[in-house]
């Protein structure tokens, strides 16, 4: 589904990402971890657009190269991309940041049931609605942006360490929901530094180390290896 | 006492005007943060349209209502392909530069206004004919209200309440409300940010061109530095309301409209023009944010 060949990214002097390949077929959950700085954002925001590579691509569905085009465009091939601490429109109420998340939908029947969706998916919106999202907790704005996400009816999500600076709990309510979403049919490539939780759900996982890919396996045997053991599970 | 409501109709059809250009300070600030210096020019050349399209089109030599409405919005639509054209050529190249560069081009684009406008339509003062015969309305002693003061208001109101209507209640309104909050969360969500950005230019050009036309049937002299003085003002004006904050902006209008008026009355006329710099400085003093402005972090 998603195809990346030899990705560079730069940011000025600093070489993000130094030859990035990688795959996500649809229906999969795929983890990239990595630790702090390693390029996990970069390569995200490179897929949604928001910031252009220098070399490389990027092929949606095996045929189309989307490496240039600008990320609203990106959004409108399926494509969604829940950035890097939540990001919620903070001015706004939680309903409008929901309708914004559809901003590219027409059908009104259709947004409605995806906003009944958001609220099965993730019932405190529903109680939340008319609150300021800037009012709400941690989680719960983590909760938003996904379900924000979701109203673009997404073939593939994008998600940037939702579990950043939750609580436990929190972040075993906001994995339970990633896999009732991939089962309902949402491709997810997921980037986390919580390796753990990360690496049990996905089916296959990339570790990003200063740019490069070092490592990919199966879900499975990369939480049994040593190496990411070591370095990422705090063994 | 007539003489003070007469003063206060006066301000208050001042403080419409105002309010009206403020309104495009604030829209522009809130999805850029940036002080569009350029835009009390653009309400001159609304003025300067309506003249020309009321002579283009008849109706200075054949006045009616019907006429002023078809010259305004004329002038409006005309102004606000302008914004987006300032916007398009002078703004956005800058875009991604540090914020200075686009607030000396915005004082570049308004002397390109000022002194393109001279060369243009002439330096000298034209004079805007008179589209609708002002009479008065209501007459109590010496307090006169004419039909042109009601009219500023009541169109000044109308085209507030239309606006409002816009950025509450349609998706284009949260979309600019969107972008004003992050430019690249808001093309995650697949917004066109650079068509918001343009729909935002086009609005408040729209409504300082209005202004402008409106304010030709009051103070029928117009030229080409005409929107200096009130572009300054009606930027002090969206400061005391906080910038950024829409309500603010009329409020702030309407107070610099009255309180220049009642100086101008009550005081000396000299000091008119002055009232604007010492609520500015004021502002700053006491609280900088306005007066419906929450103190926020800056944008980076
Ligand atoms: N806007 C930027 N400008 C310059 N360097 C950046 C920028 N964003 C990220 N970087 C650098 O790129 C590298 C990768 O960053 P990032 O993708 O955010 O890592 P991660 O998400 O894995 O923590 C880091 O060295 C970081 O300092
Ligand atoms: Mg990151």
């Amino acid at each position: 589904m998603l195809t990346i060949r030899n990705l560079h990214v730069r940011y000025g002097a600093v070489h993000a990402l130094q030859g990035v390949s990688l795959t996500v077929a649809a229906g999969e959950i795929v983890t990239l971890i990595g630790s702090n700085g390693a390029g996990k954002s970069t390569l995200l925001r490179a897929i949604s657009g928001l910031h252009r590579p220098s070399a490389g691509e990027i092929l949606w569905k095996g045929a189309a190269q989307i490496e240039t085009l600008a990320p609203h465009r990106i959004v409108a091939l399926g494509l969604c991309h829940v950035p890097e601490g939540r990001q919620v429109f903070a001015n706004l109420t939680v309903r409008e940041n929901l309708d914004l998340g559809a901003y590219q939908r027409k059908d009104k029947a259709e947004i409605r049931e995806g906003i009944e969706r958001a609220y099965t998916l993730f019932p405190i919106l529903k109680e939340r609605q008319q609150q300021l999202s800037g009012t709400l907790s941690g989680g719960e704005q983590q909760m938003l942006a996904i379900a924000r996400a979701l109203m673009a009816r997404p073939e593939l999500l994008l998600l940037d360490e939702p579990s950043l600076g939750l609580a436990p709990l929190v972040v075993q309510t906001i994995f339970k929901v990633i896999q009732e979403i991939n089962a309902q049919g949402t491709t997810i490539l997921l980037v986390e530094q919580n390796a753990h939780m990360a690496l049990r759900i996905a089916q296959r996982g990339y570790v990003l180390q200063t740019g490069k890919i070092v490592l990919e396996d199966s879900g499975k045997n990369l939480l049994n290896s040593p190496e990411v053991r070591a370095a990422y599970l705090g063994d | 006492m007539d003489q003070l409501l007469q003063q206060l109709i006066n301000g208050l059809a001042w403080g419409a005007i105002y309010a009206l250009i403020a309104l495009g300070y604030t829209m522009v600030y809130g999805v850029l943060r940036l002080i569009n210096f350029a835009h009390g020019d653009v309400y001159m050349v609304g003025a300067m349209m309506a003249y020309y399209l009321a002579h283009w089109l008849g109706f200075a030599v054949a006045p009616s209502t019907i006429g002023f409405v078809i010259v305004l919005t004329s002038s409006m639509l005309i102004c606000g392909a302008l914004g987006a054209l300032i916007e398009l050529v002078a703004y956005r190249p800058l875009r991604n530069r540090p914020r200075m560069s686009m607030l000396i081009t915005a004082i570049g684009v308004s002397m390109l206004l000022e002194f393109g406008g001279q060369r243009v339509f002439g330096p000298d003062p034209k004079f805007f004919p008179q589209l609708i015969e002002s009479r008065s309305l209501f007459k109590a002693g010496a307090v006169v209200l004419t039909n042109i003061d009601l009219l500023v208001i009541c169109v000044s109101l109308f085209l507030m309440v239309v606006l409002r209507f816009i950025v509450l209640r349609t998706k284009i309104g949260l979309a600019v409300r969107a972008v004003s909050f992050s430019f690249e969360t808001s093309s995650l969500m697949g917004i066109n940010v650079n068509t918001v950005i343009s729909v935002t230019f086009v609005i408040g050009s729209a409504l300082a061109a209005a202004a402008g036309a409106m304010v030709g049937l009051r103070n029928p002299k117009i030229e080409p530095l005409m929107g200096v003085l009130p572009g300054v003002k009606a930027f002090v004006a969206a400061v005391l309301g906080g910038i950024g904050n829409f309500p603010g902006a009329v409020v702030g209008g309407l107070v610099m409209g009255v309180t220049e008026t009642l100086v101008a009355a009550y005081f000396s006329s000299t000091y008119r023009d002055a009232v604007a710099f010492v609520i500015l400085i004021v502002v700053l003093l006491v609280r900088p944010a306005g007066l419906f402005g929450k103190v926020t972090v800056e944008k980076v």
